[in-house]
Order: C-alpha cells, then structure tokens, then sequence
C-alpha cells in the first residue's frame, strides 16, 4: 500500500469513527422505543447481588418498559463465564460490571467493547474513565480488613497485614479468593507489591477459612463464623454496619487496596439500545446515591454525597490499582495462591 | 429391525459418544498431537493425587459409616417389634429425597465451628466462648463432609439390607431357635451371613454415591482447602478451560465406578442361596423389650441428623434477617422471600429451567426406558441384550464426568449445543436412564406375556395387545418413572455446574451461586421451595404406584 492511500484509509476510518456514531450517547427518545421493544437488558455484575437487584428495581422504577436480567458471579467468575460464551458463540451479555479493571483492558483489546460515554462520565475525573470512551468506574470500594467486635476487643484487633500472622490469630481469619474475586484479585496484587509473596506464603499456615466472594468474607465474621476478615468489600462492611451488625472495618496500615470497578457495554450486545439506556442511568446522580447510600460503594461522580459516617477516602492511605501492569500477572497471581491456599 | 438399529443408536449417542470424547480428549494435547502427557500429570503431580487420595478414603468412610448405621435401622425395620416403622419408613424417604447440597447447606448454619447453631447452643450450655474451646462439630472438614454425605447415602444402605432381610425365610432362622441357639448367635451365624452379600452392595453402593457427589465437597471441604476429584475436575473448568487434565482427571472415577459395579454384581449375583427355604411364611418380628429405647435413640440421631434439624434450620432461616442471631421478633422477616420471589431476578427463569428440564428430561426418559424395557424384557428384537446394556451403563458415569463428556462432545459445530438447554436435557436423560429402565423392567417383568397373547389369540395385533392388554397394567409403574426422572433432575447439580451459561441456569446452580457469596436467607427460601416440590411429586407417585420406594 502506498503512503496516500495509508493515509486516506487511516484517514476515513478515523473519520467514520468519529462522524457516524452508532447510536447517540445520550438517551433518546428513539433509543428508549427501540429498548422497550427490546424488553430488557442483561446485566452480568460482581456488586453483591442485593445491591445490584436494588439498582434493577430503581431502573424498572424509571423505565418500566424495560426488564433487567441480574447475573451475579465473582469478577473472575463473571469473566471466566463471558469470555467461555464467547468462544461458543453464546451473545447474552448486553452491559457487564467487573471489579478487576485489568478485565476491560483486554475486551478493550479484544475489540468486544462499544463505544459509550453516558452524559454523566464527561464531568468524571479522567482517571476514572477510558480515554477512548469504551468504560468507566462505575463505583470503586476498598478492600478492607475486619472484625467481629463481640470476638475482639477494638484494643486487641489487628491494625495491619503483619498482624495478621501472629499465631492468635490461627485459627479466627476468613479470606476470599482471587480465583473468584476481582477485588480480592487487585488486593492480593497490592499486597504482593508491599508484602511479597513470602507473607502470604505465611499467612497460608495461619489455618485461614478460604470462602469465594469479598462479599462473602463480611457476611462470615457479622455471623461471628470467623473473628477477622483479612480481605472482603469495604461496602459490604458499612451495609453490615447500618444492619448493626457487630463489626468494624481495619484499614491496614500498610495501606487499603483501592479497586475501582467499571461498566461497559458490549459491541455484539443482544439488546443494544436497552444497554445504552442503562448504562447512562447507571451513572446518573441518582444511581450513583443509591450506589453509595444502599450499596456501602465509593462513586466517583462529582455530585453524589457520602454518608457522614463513613471514613472520607482522604484519610485512608490507599493502595492504588494498576490494571495494565495486572493484567499480564493475573494467571501466575491465581496460579501461586491456588498452591498456598487451595481452590 | 431398522426401529431397534435406531433405538441402539440414540443410546450409543447418549452413553458411548461422551465416552469416546472423553477418551480421546484425554489422549490428545493442546496442539492436538497424541500425548500422555495429561496422564503423566496426574499421577506425578501432588494436586491431584491428594484430591484422588481425599476421594477415596471419604468415600470408604462414608460407605462404613452408613453400614454402621444403617444394617441395624434395616434389621430393626425388618425383623423387630419396633412401634412407628411406617413413619420411620417415610422419615428415611424423606432423607432419601433430599438432595446432598441442600443438606450441607443447612449443615453450615447447624455446624459451623463457631457461629453453628448447634455449637452455639453447646457454647452456651457449659458456658464457654467460641475460639478458645474447640467446637463441638466442625462441619468445615474432611470428618464433616463425611457426615454430611452419609446423612443422605444411608437410605440406599439401608433399603438394600432391608429388602435382603425382607426376601430371606424366617423358617432359617426359626430352625436355629428352635435348636436352641440363643437370639444373637441366631443373628451372627444365620441371619448375618446370608445378608452379607446385601451389606457388601450397600457399602460398595453408599462409596459410588459418595465419590460422585460435587455438592458437600465444595460447600464443607474447601473452605478448610480440602479438594476432591469432583471439585478438582470443576476448577479445571475456569475458564480456559484445561480440557485434556480434565478428561484425564476424570478416567479414575469412572474406572473405580465401574469396578464398584462389577463387584457389586458378583455379589448380588450369588444372593440366590438365600431363599433356598422357598416360599416363606411370615417373618418372626423379634420382641424388643426395653431395647426399644436405644432402637429409636438410633433412629432419633439419624433422622434427627439428616431431617429435623437441617429442615428446622432451613425453615429459621428463611425467616430471620440474620441466621446466627437469636430468633426474637426482631430479628423475624419476610425480606427473603419478597427477595427470592419479587427482586431476584434469576429466581422465575431459574424455576422455568429447571421445570422445562424435569419435564422434558423426564417424559423422553419414560419413553425411551419404556420402549427399551419392552423390547428386551420381551426378547423381541435382536440384539437386546446389548440394548439393556447400554441403558443401564450410564449408571457407572459420575455425574461430573458425564458432563465432561458432553461438553467435549457439544462444544463445536456439527451440533453446538452448549450453551441450550439440550446438553442439560441430554445429560439428564443420560444420568436417569438406568434408573427409568430398572423401574419399567420391574413393571413389566410383573405381566406376564400370557396376558399379552391370550389377546392375540384372539386376533389382536401385537400394538393393540399391548394399547389394550398390557399398557393398562403398567401404567402405574410409567408414571412414577416418570416422577423418579423428573425429580432426579431437578435436583442435579453435579453434572449442571459445568455444563450451565446464564440462560440456562437450574435452581441448582443458581443456590451454589449465592453460597459463594454466603446468602444464605434466600439459599434457605429456595431449598424449601424445592422440598416443597419434592414432597408434592412423592405424594402423586406413591398414590399412583401404591408401593414402598424404601
């Protein structure tokens, strides 16, 4: 190929990018017809299943005409599970929520993703979304640390990832797992970055309860199955906490990882139209409030309000994520915890 | 002929074509060249020797401990004056009937080590604090796992012993009383060699129950990080998945099955010296005494352990907001079912699966076990015996290792079909086969083929003896096949949890889906729901069929 026509190809395609969007970013009224003649929209999310049938029922609130099918697994599940359909053909998954951000980077990669900025994400800090407009961070939470007050005395809980191995603690700790979690996945990351492989090399002989889901580790120590909790969702924490449950978040003093947790549409959406509609509420102050006051999350949207109970981020020395430098680790990260800590 | 070639193809489709899949999957590696590698693998490499170890020993531990149980339940059902055997017959259905998972689900909230409601009563009771004293039950264990599984194996242990008692001739036993052996010598060297034979086949039958089961392992073994075959063979399923060491990982379980079985012929094989007394009178019930009372203590353990209490705990659950908490009115709350039933989404097409799947997997079922049953029992065409065969083998396929199989088979065109509801229909009518097959033969072995041909004497054809003559009879026995398939299948979880995407998720899968993030309240409104179904199905089959199933 010639350098002209190089340049006219990579011209038109930049052109046709730009110039003839697929579908407006905005909701109209045209994409509102077409939705509610598509019915509904599939969503495949990792937020705990209460929390995302909460959001279900607002959309429904606002847009009756349109169904939402919740699918909740772990991120790596709901990764596992979408990537598995893909390669059979399977198009179910319209809209997709992950709390392993190194995931949107290789459907970006894929080229599985649309194209989609809801109106509310132009007023979101640039680090929170992609720059060519393919996801943002819907909620972020942290990955805290835990404990049951009625088993621990505040004086005696641990203050740290350190902590953790003394041996009082054999025995009491309940962990999540990466090969299911996106969040615990981006704090074992963190924490290997500060700690090494060595601690948790250590911290598996601790006797740790292994369960699935950051959702999962707080339920466990609110029931008191477990007196602390060494990785679950700093959301899950405040809903345990506003249910006066007795339990009380640690942010370790090593740092508390920070996971952000974005949404995307995809490009072979079964109901496109639908996806757009709920994508843009997805993002709308409304959601966003529901996100941070039902939902215990952290937004990113400039309006929304925390609650006053609740630790301001800026107190809390975070463990950023990095999902590009992730994402080539994920498979030994799961692959050495597997070996430490079982299935 | 042609109609018999078509019958022994379906099933060749249905048994042996997963099989092949399997096999030469196991052969083959990622570049597609012939290999031993994925073999090599799992004998040299520790993560899946433990889990094979894990495997058969709790399997062994479960198969002893339903025999300790379950032979003098049988013999006491069988051969004592012990009051209440009907309601105690019906409780041990009841164990029977409820699937494994369900039962390790409740088994978590009764025997966590420390928020367990058992252990929190015992806590209480000698005033000590969780942590500091060792618990009473730790069901998160290899111990507990055992429990759990022998909580819902011991019926098949126990209707095999006392069916063997049923079938052997009082007067063996009288002859030994009346010259003069006192009763327990009677019972060690009369009664107890003749039933061996059954004890062994329970014990062989409570190990492949075990072996094959996916659901307490993953719900009570790894969380203690405590790996089995079945859930080794799952974890190879994440996505990519590692389709060479799984179908390898599977080849062991479906050899010590089929060496399971085997045995087990030979065994029942000889039950024949037992009825050498030929047609017997009534069975002597021995007058227990005032060891009536330890004999319902060992029927109030077990059937408290495997029914009272998980039903119990099942039931406080789905009303409580939290399950660990004291029960007070507090505490009471309708929100798990307005969740399971108004807000979670997943629960109406969940539900619609799983009852499209019961029903279709269980009417194609009836009909190909019927038509099978009919064609071999009545030797009416060549080959019939390779046609019972083939119905019957599936019974030596684990569950998970027959969705092995059908996932190899149907994950590429020609036919695509993971991803429907066919691989799961498919593997249903697969699983269920044998037991379809055995409940026809056993109807159809009871009218006798005069019946028929009296009809054709007189000028009927051999579709109207059997529209007239013969369907008539059986019908009871087609219907509660039906019902056994039907409830087989809404139930099954071991061989749906590889094989299900989002669309065709079963109440089964979606309940291990809120296990993984500990919801347990609406876990609990969901294993109600399907006991409710369970028991419903039960009272039709035992209306229509009039008959004992244990």
């Amino acid at each position: 190929m010639t350098g002209i026509a190089r340049l006219l190809m990579s011209g038109l395609l930049t052109w046709s990018a730009v110039a003839i969007p697929a579908l407006a970013q905005e909701t109209t009224q045209a994409m509102l017809d077409a939705a509610a003649k598509e019915g509904k929209v599939v969503w495949y999310s990792s937020v705990d299943v209460k929390v995302a049938e909460a959001i279900a029922q607002a959309f429904k609130a606002a847009y009756p005409k349109i169904d939402v099918d919740v699918e909740r697994s772990g991120s790596e599940r709901v990764f596992q599970r979408i990537n598995q359909e893909h390669q059979s053909g399977i198009r179910n998954v319209d809209v997709v929520n992950s709390s392993d951000a190194s995931h949107f980077l290789f459907w970006k990669q894929q080229k599985w993703l649309a194209a989609h900025t809801p109106p509310d994400v132009k007023r979101y800090a640039p680090q929170f979304k992609d720059p060519d407009g393919y996801y943002a961070d819907w909620r972020a939470t942290l990955s805290v640390m835990g404990y049951n007050t009625n088993l621990v005395a505040e004086k005696d809980a641990p203050k740290s990832y350190a902590d953790l191995l003394d041996p009082r603690w054999k025995g009491k700790l309940v962990k999540s797992h990466p090969g299911y979690s996106g969040t615990s996945l981006t704090g074992t990351y963190a924490i290997v970055k500060v700690l090494g492989w060595d601690y948790l090399a250590k911290l598996a002989k601790q006797d740790v309860q292994q369960l699935q889901s950051t959702t999962a580790t707080p339920k466990s120590i609110a029931s008191g199955e477990r007196a602390v909790m060494v990785d679950g969702n700093e959301y899950n924490m405040f809903i345990e906490i506003d249910r006066k449950s007795p339990v009380k978040i640690i942010y370790p003093t090593e740092g508390t990882p920070f996971v952000t947790s974005p949404t995307a549409i995809f490009a072979d959406a079964p109901h496109p139209n639908a996806a757009r509609v709920f994508q843009n509420f997805l993002y709308t102050v409304k959601a966003q409030q529901l996100v941070v006051d039902m939902g215990g999350a952290r937004s990113l949207h400039p309006d929304v309000k925390e609650p006053a109970n609740r630790t301001p981020l800026s107190k809390i020395k975070l463990l950023p994520d990095d999902p590009a430098a992730m994402l080539p680790l994920v498979g030994e990260i799961k692959k050495r915890y597997t070996e430490l800590f079982g299935n | 002929m042609p109609f018999s070639l078509a019958i022994v193809l379906v099933l060749l489709v249905l048994v042996l074509l997963p099989m092949a899949w399997l096999a030469v999957t196991s052969l083959r590696s990622d570049s597609g060249g012939p290999t031993l590698g994925n073999y090599r693998q799992l004998v040299g490499d520790a993560s899946f020797l433990r889990p094979l170890f894990t495997t058969l020993w709790t399997s062994a531990a479960v198969g002893t401990v339903c025999l300790l149980f379950a032979a003098p339940m049988g013999w006491l059902v069988s051969r004592s004056d012990l009051p209440g055997k009907r309601a105690l017959r019906l409780l041990i259905l009841a164990s029977f009937a409820t699937p494994p998972f369900l039962g390790a689900f409740a088994w978590v909230l009764l025997g966590g080590p420390n928020a367990g409601l058992i252990n929190q009563w015992y806590y209480a009771l000698f005033g000590l604090k969780p942590f500091e004293a060792s618990p009473l039950i730790n069901i998160f264990s290899a111990g507990g796992m055992v429990f759990v599984m022998a909580l819902y194996t011991f019926p098949y242990v126990f209707t095999f012993i006392a069916n063997g008692l049923d079938v052997i001739p009082g007067e063996l036993e009288e002859a030994s009383s009346i010259l003069g052996a006192p009763a327990w010598r009677t019972a060690l060297d009369v009664t107890f060699p003749l039933v061996l034979p059954a004890l062994l086949a329970g014990f062989l039958v409570a190990f492949l129950q075990a072996m094959t089961l996916f659901g307490p392992p993953a719900i009570l073994a790894l969380p203690a990080r405590i790996d089995t075959m079945t859930t080794k063979i799952w974890s190879l399923f994440q996505f990519p998945p590692q389709l060479g060491l799984a179908a390898a990982a599977s080849v062991p379980l479906l050899v010590v099955a089929i060496a399971l079985l085997r045995t087990q012929t030979l065994l029942m094989g000889r039950r024949g010296y037992s009825i050498i007394g030929g047609k017997s009178g009534a069975i002597t019930q021995h007058p227990l005494g005032a060891w009536k009372v330890p004999a319902l203590a060992l029927f109030a353990v077990v059937l408290g352990c495997s029914i009272l209490l998980p039903y119990g705990v099942l039931l406080r659950t789905a009303f409580v907001r939290n399950w660990s908490a004291p029960a007070g009115l507090a505490n009471l709350t309708l929100d798990n079912w307005r969740f399971v039933f108004i807000e979670f989404s997943q629960t109406r097409l969940a539900l619609l699966n799983t009852f499209a799947l019961g029903v279709t997997a269980a009417t194609a079922g009836t009909v190909l076990a019927t038509v099978i049953g009919y064609l071999c029992i009545r030797r009416l065409v060549w080959g019939h015996s390779v046609l019972g065969f083939l119905a019957t083998a599936p019974v030596a396929i684990p569950g998970i290792v027959l969705a092995v199989g059908l996932f190899l088979a149907y994950t590429h065109p020609p036919l695509m079909l993971y991803g429907t509801l066919a691989i799961i229909f498919l593997a249903y009518v697969t699983k269920e086969m044998p037991v379809g097959y055995q409940q026809i033969r056993a109807a159809l072995t009871a009218v006798h083929p005069e019946l028929e041909d009296a009809s054709r004497i007189f000028g009927a054809t051999r579709l109207r003896a059997l529209r007239d003559v013969t369907a008539p009879l059986i019908r009871n026995g087609v219907i509660a096949t039906w019902i056994l398939i039907f409830l087989g299948s809404i139930r099954e979880l071991s061989a749906t949890i590889l094989l299900f995407t989002a669309r065709t998720k079963t109440i089964s899968v979606t309940m291990f889906d809120l296990r993984e993030s500990n919801d347990w309240g609406p876990i609990a409104v969901l294993s109600i729901t399907m006991l409710l179904i369970t028991f419903a199905m039960i009272a039709v089959v035992t209306r229509f069929t009039q008959r004992r199933i244990i």
